[in-house]
């Protein structure tokens, strides 16, 4: 049986005083794709957010449990060592620290007390990365999301999941506003991720990026709940319809 | 006097070590009046001009009044008379460092200055309280007749140069701590580069307060003649004392016609010193003056290192950035006169307040009537660490002349707590994410400095922050 890797019971977040995440329960085992899908405001981001450890998000109830351990209590930092990485909708610039220094520093984190990486396998692994995303070998040098264009941070948040090599990898609408080739690239870059080791939860509006990335389990979210789940077709489903019909059920029932 | 306690505890400052052993061989009274600038006179053998110089100058410190505008919440508290204003601790000046009397030379080893010497640097002075204790410079550059001293030496051995130089940039009426240091000055640097000579390896000076209560008053005069090259450092540390002390220096810098200085300054005084500091170039025709300039350490700051363009072509460039905690004010900047045409100037500023601290630009861009064709670009970024710190901006344009380009931005930023998420979000704690902010945030600043200064400053905002974050 595959290992469980996260399990949220009965999760409530929330922003100061507004209640966002009103009770999710969800489960994502080893090897798995799950699709995470919702209108606008469903508080999809809200739930990555607070699954990484922002402070701005208190959870007010239930847990978060990773590989069978609460992390509800644990900085972003200590999270991202255990094995999770988030992979932003928005993605902060850090100007004056080059992606290459960002991502050395993020490797030493992880290396601490183990044995060092050596320059060689760092650039190899940076390398591969790079031509794996087909990027400009020149970002290495650019400061971290400074002045980049929305399909290059995209692009810069799928490198670092290469090279960090998370055991749980949350993709928050990392397919917005890509063009069609830009979305081709990432989502063979998420495939490359894909094996036994690993868990994807991929947060989206569209259907799109799903015919690349072919989910094991479609949830739908509506106003801070998970109100439906299924298999892929439920995405095909969702396309085709759209969300309307579903909040209409749910406010008729 | 009062000090704040908490300023003691500081864990993270390496520098702060003094050393009790130390005989003087020398040591003026406390206070300041006309006999101890007589006998600092009498003792180092001075031509008479130069006495009476002294004398003017504690005049004109007298009649001058602390500067209106400045913090003086912070001034006000200086004591003159409870300070030192000459110490001499070695009456040799060591040309090999086996020459420095042992406990002298065990404190620049702790700082590191003979392995810097050995690695990289074309020369140094080492300056212990009021005098230079060691100086060497590379025999090649002797060869084509640079001289580079302390600067006691360079009036006996060069009295003609320094004559025709001194207090010609900065005179003594220019301000308080102008005719302060004037008076009472000893040490700092002389240096003299042929025309045509190119230092292409740095020359560094050493500044290190090693007694309590102690002024230290530098007076460096460096002069490029035509089409020549010089870059100097500096670099200033001083113990953990309660009370305070007083660092205030004169440096002119003459760049004749095509002639480039470059002047970098790392100044981590400890948090109980005041460094009020007259820093100012002539730059003449086609000449380049770049001022390089972090300030770390001190309580209070008071530094405007400016340029004068009186040639055509000329240009000034200065970059700095400036860090303060709890209990300091950085209050720096940069003045810019274009006096010919067609002259340049770039102002690049950078400060990161924290817990409290303070900092403030203080900038001038003038042009004077006729000078067309300059241009002038003042850009200042401040960070701000937490809600309790402060940054001002005092940005001043005497703008007198037609087609001439002027360029003024300034940015106050927060580190946020979405980039502080962000980065540890990547595995980093928060004192390693917020390192890495704060070093890339001073980045421009950090690529100019040669690699060892840089390493050492990044090692520096690491040990800040640790401080900060809890």
């Amino acid at each position: 049986m595959a290992e469980r890797l996260l399990e949220i019971r009965d999760l409530h977040v929330a922003v100061g005083e507004t209640e966002i995440i009103r009770g999710i329960d969800l489960t994502v085992d080893r090897g798995t794709v799950h699709a995470l899908m919702g209108p606008n405001g469903s508080g999809k981001s809200t739930l990555s957010l607070a699954l990484m450890g922002h402070p701005k998000y208190t959870v007010t109830q239930g847990d978060i449990l990773y590989k069978g351990r609460s992390i509800k209590d644990l900085g972003p930092d200590e999270r991202s060592l255990l094995g999770m990485f988030l992979g932003f909708q928005y993605p902060s610039a850090i100007p004056g620290v080059s992606v290459a220094n960002f991502l050395r520093n993020a490797l030493m984190a992880r290396h601490k007390g183990g044995p060092p990486l050596t320059p060689a396998a760092f650039k190899k692994l940076l390398d591969d990365a790079i031509r794996r995303l087909k990027m400009d070998p020149a970002v290495l040098g650019r400061y971290v999301n400074d002045g980049f264009s929305g399909g290059e941070k995209k692009r810069l948040e799928i490198l670092q999941a290469l090279v960090l090599q998370p055991e749980l990898e949350i993709l928050d609408e990392t397919d917005s506003g890509l063009d069609i080739d830009a979305l081709r690239i990432i989502a063979e870059g998420i495939n490359a991720q894909r094996g036994p080791e690993r868990a994807i939860v991929l947060i989206t509006h569209y259907q799109r990026i799903l015919n690349y990335l072919r989910p094991d389990v479609v949830h739908v979210m509506v106003r801070g709940k998970i109100v439906k789940q299924g298999g892929p077709e439920l995405a095909q489903e969702l396309e085709a319809k759209g969300y309307d019909p579903l909040i209409k059920e749910l406010v008729e029932a | 006097m009062a000090t704040k306690p908490e300023l003691l505890v500081d864990k993270d400052y390496k520098y702060g070590f003094h050393d009790e052993n130390v005989q003087y061989t020398f040591k003026a009274r406390k206070g300041i009046d006309h006999d101890v600038v007589e006998q600092i006179s009498r003792l180092k053998n001075e031509p008479q001009w130069m006495r009476d110089f002294r004398h003017r100058a504690l005049d004109i410190f007298f009649s001058k009044p602390l500067p209106a505008w400045a913090n003086l919440e912070l001034l006000s508290k200086i004591d003159f008379d409870d300070i030192y204003y000459y110490m001499r601790a070695s009456d040799v000046e060591g040309r090999s460092w086996d020459e420095v009397p042992e406990e002298i030379k065990r404190t620049f080893d702790r700082l590191g200055i003979p392995e810097a010497e050995r690695k990289f640097l074309g020369g140094v002075t080492a300056q212990y309280d009021s005098e230079v204790v060691y100086h060497s410079i590379r025999a090649d550059l002797e060869a084509k007749g640079v001289l580079f001293s302390d600067m006691d030496t360079g009036l006996r051995e060069h009295e003609d140069i320094v004559r025709e130089h001194f207090a010609t940039v900065i005179p003594p009426a220019d301000n308080k701590f102008a005719a302060l240091n004037s008076a009472v000055w000893s040490g700092g640097s002389f240096i003299w580069v042929p025309p045509g000579v190119r230092v292409e390896i740095p020359l560094q000076a050493y500044f290190r307060i090693n007694a309590e209560n102690m002024g230290q008053f530098e007076r460096t005069l460096i002069i490029a003649e035509p089409g020549s090259f010089v870059h100097y450092i500096e670099g200033c540390t001083a113990p953990t004392y309660s009370s305070n002390s007083l660092h205030s220096a004169v440096v002119e810098l003459i760049a004749k016609e095509g002639a480039h200085i470059r002047y970098t300054t790392i100044q981590n005084w400890y948090k109980n010193v005041y460094n009020l500091v007259t820093k100012r170039a002539l730059a003449h025709r086609n000449a380049h003056v770049e001022w390089v300039d972090g300030n770390i350490g001190s309580r209070l700051t008071m530094k405007y290192p400016s340029v004068y363009m009186v040639g055509e072509g000329a240009r000034g460039d200065v970059l700095s950035i400036a860090y303060a905690s709890e209990g300091q004010h950085q209050d720096a900047g940069s003045k810019m006169i274009h006096a010919a045409p067609n002259t340049t100037s770039i102002i690049t500023s950078k400060s990161v307040s924290k817990g409290g601290g303070r900092t403030s630009y203080r900038g001038l861009v003038k042009v004077y009537p006729g000078c067309d064709g300059v241009k002038s670009n003042v850009r200042c970024d401040a960070l701000l660490m937490d809600p309790a710190s402060r940054s001002d901006t005092y940005p001043t344009m005497e703008i007198d002349a037609k087609n001439v380009r002027i360029e003024h931005e300034a940015t106050v930023s927060k580190v946020g707590e979405e980039q502080l998420f962000y980065v540890m979000s990547r595995g980093l704690s928060e004192v390693e994410a917020t390192t890495m902010i704060v070093n890339g945030f001073f980045e421009p600043f950090v690529k100019e400095l040669p690699m060892e200064y840089a390493v050492e400053l990044n090692r520096l905002i690491a040990l800040e922050m640790e401080g900060s974050v809890g």
